[in-house]
């Protein structure tokens, strides 16, 4: 196998065939779904829920994933927090010439390894090669098919006093990249949080029937996520501050940066509202996993006449939060 | 360290020192008739002030204005527009904070420009120009050096770098700002009543506490040196109140582990090898002589103000009351553009859009419509 991608290895032919066989269906298998130009698939006769996600991150590999990991991860938790039980995938790679093969097979292998633990198949794919400097390194798009399963879901109905559940620390994805992208000028001890979330959250929809709706705060971060909830459900949502899971590490890179860790990143993480007396018990189960060995309750919807999300800061008073508007640049001093 | 910095915003703490704070206030209205009034110099002070939520609990009792101390904001529109132009010039990578991109210029942003095409990079770490530069031996490489006297070393340790690496393709536009020579032009135009001023601690960190003596000394007014967490900026405001009620003038180091009488000698030898002081136009004031910093003309190389010709015209006139903020005279809300045509999607000023500016403290942290 040659060290480099290069266009030939996009142009159909016998590289393009060695490329597939040797990279990706030594990872993901060549499955009986597998067919010509499309895959067939049975799905038993549900509702089903379709994602689709681009991932472009950089850098490609970044401490706690690659973008390999998280193309997996990104579209499978679109698919949890829908309340859909993730089974499909199909993968798009668009790489650039000159790409090393060896970084390929790795990203390739962590995806094969992040859908065996989440139990999806990858079913279908694409390569496509541009030339240098046409794309910067590898993007991939994963489309995620889901299955719903019957009397088990989200509400979205939300009553006054319901709790607004984290499953753990947030900012923690956007730190760890910004740092391993090596502009910052410091390093930082952090991983990202990039994981699959479907187990848990199956664990919790399984248990309990008071779950009015979960989302992932990816992009946008938090407070955005809860902004986009509080408006499209005209409910008004508090979270206090001081409740907010943050680590130390992360608080301190944003005080040095002017960064607000309600807008960072995460990829690891679910927001899930429930109703106030099934609260602990989904912390509880939300517990049981590593990736919800830190949730809490941060917050309370406290009122259905208006679409806002404020937050209560520790000394009492309150502000609105609104979405992320711009990018986030840090400050000057 | 993180545990005590935690404390700082533990409610068990911060709440009794607002209830001291407002009884202190309190004392002070009973005697004088009105509330105090404090001048936070800083941006940041700006910012954690409304953060943290101090500002909304003492609202009532407590008149706290902000002051000159976003240099973004204090940076003259012909300036902005200025640098702005330079980064049209051909063959040219122009490194910034990020503060700068979004800041509206006559005609546009650097934002804009660098959607057009133009190499315009945000840089985290600033000495990472010197890397760029050395990386691009065929393109000019200019620093757009706006700041305080926080940002003003890192600016030579820029110069310092380019020097001991012999880089010729680097230079820096200065615009850079310095605190006393505006508190002294404040405090002398007499617009703003003020019992004390709260001091920026990191400022202070460069500074050292002795270079507050003129407060005391020539105008009589107090100045607490003052850090940026909860039950900092409860304390400093604390003081301030307490010092405003003897009557007495002094300035009180709240920050003594890390502000020393005379500040970072290091750094003063840095200033003073490269830097020497020049008149700065600030927006809304005007020129106030000797109030900036540029590179000594031995280090012409480095200085993009003498390599690099830009022309701009008139500055577009708006109705945007940045300068008036800055001074202290007006809070953002009274500004008519506040929150309708100036927002953070759409600043009109720079304090609409700087991570320090009062506007966006303002914007962001402050409106009430719940």
């Amino acid at each position: 196998m040659e060290k480099f991608i290069s266009l030939a290895h996009g142009d159909g032919g016998e590289l393009s065939h060695r490329l597939i066989r040797d990279v990706f269906i030594n990872a993901f298998g060549d499955g009986n779904e597998a067919m010509f130009d499309a895959a067939s698939v049975i799905i038993s006769n549900s509702k089903i829920a379709v994602t689709t996600d681009s991932f472009v991150i950089k850098p490609i590999f970044f401490p706690g994933g690659s973008i390999g990991k998280l193309a997996v991860a990104g579209t499978v938790n679109d698919l949890a927090v829908s309340g859909a039980k993730p089974v499909y995938l199909t993968c798009g790679f668009i790489i650039e010439e000159g790409f090393p093969v060896a970084d390929l097979r790795q990203i390739v292998l962590d995806m094969a390894n992040e859908a065996r633990k989440t139990g999806v198949v990858i079913v279908a794919g694409d390569t496509k090669v541009v030339e240098r400097g046409s794309a910067d390194g590898v993007y991939i798009n994963t489309t995620g098919i889901g299955v719903y399963q019957p009397n088990m879901g989200c509400s979205l109905e939300f009553e006054e006093g319901d709790a607004i559940i984290v499953s753990g620390t947030i900012g923690d994805h956007g730190i760890a990249v910004l740092t391993a992208r090596g502009e910052l000028g410091i390093t930082v001890p952090i991983n990202s949080d990039c994981a699959s979330l479907n187990t848990m959250l199956d664990e919790v929809l399984q248990h309990s029937k008071g779950v009015r709706i979960m989302r992932d705060p990816t992009r946008g971060g938090l407070a955005t996520t809860l902004v986009e909830i509080a408006e499209d459900f005209n409910i008004t949502m508090k979270i206090n501050e001081i409740d907010v899971p943050v680590k130390g590490e992360v608080h301190g890179v944003c005080d040095l940066l002017g960064f607000d860790p309600l807008y960072l990143a995460n990829e690891g993480k679910a927001i899930i509202v429930v109703a106030e007396n099934e609260r602990n018990k989904v912390i509880d189960i939300l517990r049981e996993f590593p990736e919800g060995e830190n949730a809490v309750v941060i917050g309370t919807i406290i009122g259905k006449e208006k679409g806002q999300l404020l937050l209560e800061t520790p000394l009492g008073s309150k502000r609105i939060l609104n979405r992320l508007s711009g990018t986030m640049f840090p400050r000057i001093c | 360290m993180l545990e005590i910095l935690k404390q700082s915003s533990n409610p068990e703490i911060c709440k009794p020192l607002v209830e001291a704070v407002i009884e202190k206030a309190k004392e002070f209205q009973q005697k004088f008739g009105r509330r105090p009034a404090f001048m936070e110099v800083c941006g940041s002070h700006t910012m954690s002030l409304a953060r943290t939520g101090v500002k909304q609990c003492l609202k009532d009792e407590v008149n706290l204005i902000s002051g000159p101390g976003c240099p973004v904001c204090v940076t003259d529109q012909r300036s902005i527009d200025a640098m702005i132009a330079l980064a049209e010039g051909e063959n040219r990578i122009i490194c910034t904070f990020g503060d700068m991109m979004r800041v509206p210029g006559s005609n546009k942003t650097l934002l804009d420009s660098k959607i057009a095409g133009k190499d315009i990079r945000v840089l985290y770490s600033p000495v990472e120009a010197i890397k760029i530069a050395e990386e691009n031996p065929d393109k000019e490489v200019i620093f757009l050096g706006v700041g305080f006297e926080t940002t003003i070393p890192i600016l030579t340790l820029m110069v310092g770098e380019a020097e001991k690496r012999s880089i010729g393709n680097f230079s820096i536009w200065m615009t850079t700002k310095l605190v006393e020579p505006v508190l002294r032009y404040l405090l002398d135009a007499g617009e703003v009543n003020l019992d004390g001023f709260l001091l920026p601690g990191h400022v202070s960190i460069v500074l050292g506490e002795n270079s507050y003596k003129y407060l005391v000394d020539e105008y009589h007014i107090s100045g607490v040196i003052t850090g940026f967490e909860t039950a900092e900026l409860l304390f400093g405001i604390y003081k301030s109140i307490e010092l405003a009620l003897t009557g007495q003038a002094a300035i009180i180091n709240n920050h003594p582990s890390i502000v020393t009488k005379t500040g970072n000698q290091v750094i003063h030898q840095w200033m003073d090898k490269y830097l020497t002081e020049c008149d700065e136009a600030w927006r809304g004031i005007g020129v106030i002589p000797n109030s900036g910093l540029d590179l000594k003309p031995e280090y012409s190389q480095f200085n993009a103000k003498k390599r690099f010709t830009v022309e701009v015209g008139e500055p577009r006139k708006t109705k945007c009351r940045c300068g008036e903020v800055i001074r202290g005279l007006i809070s953002p809300n009274e500004c008519s553009l506040f929150g309708k045509a100036c927002h953070p999607m759409n600043p009109v000023g720079p304090c609409m859009v700087s991570a320090e500016g009062s506007c966006a403290a303002y914007y962001q942290y402050m409106r009430e419509s719940f």
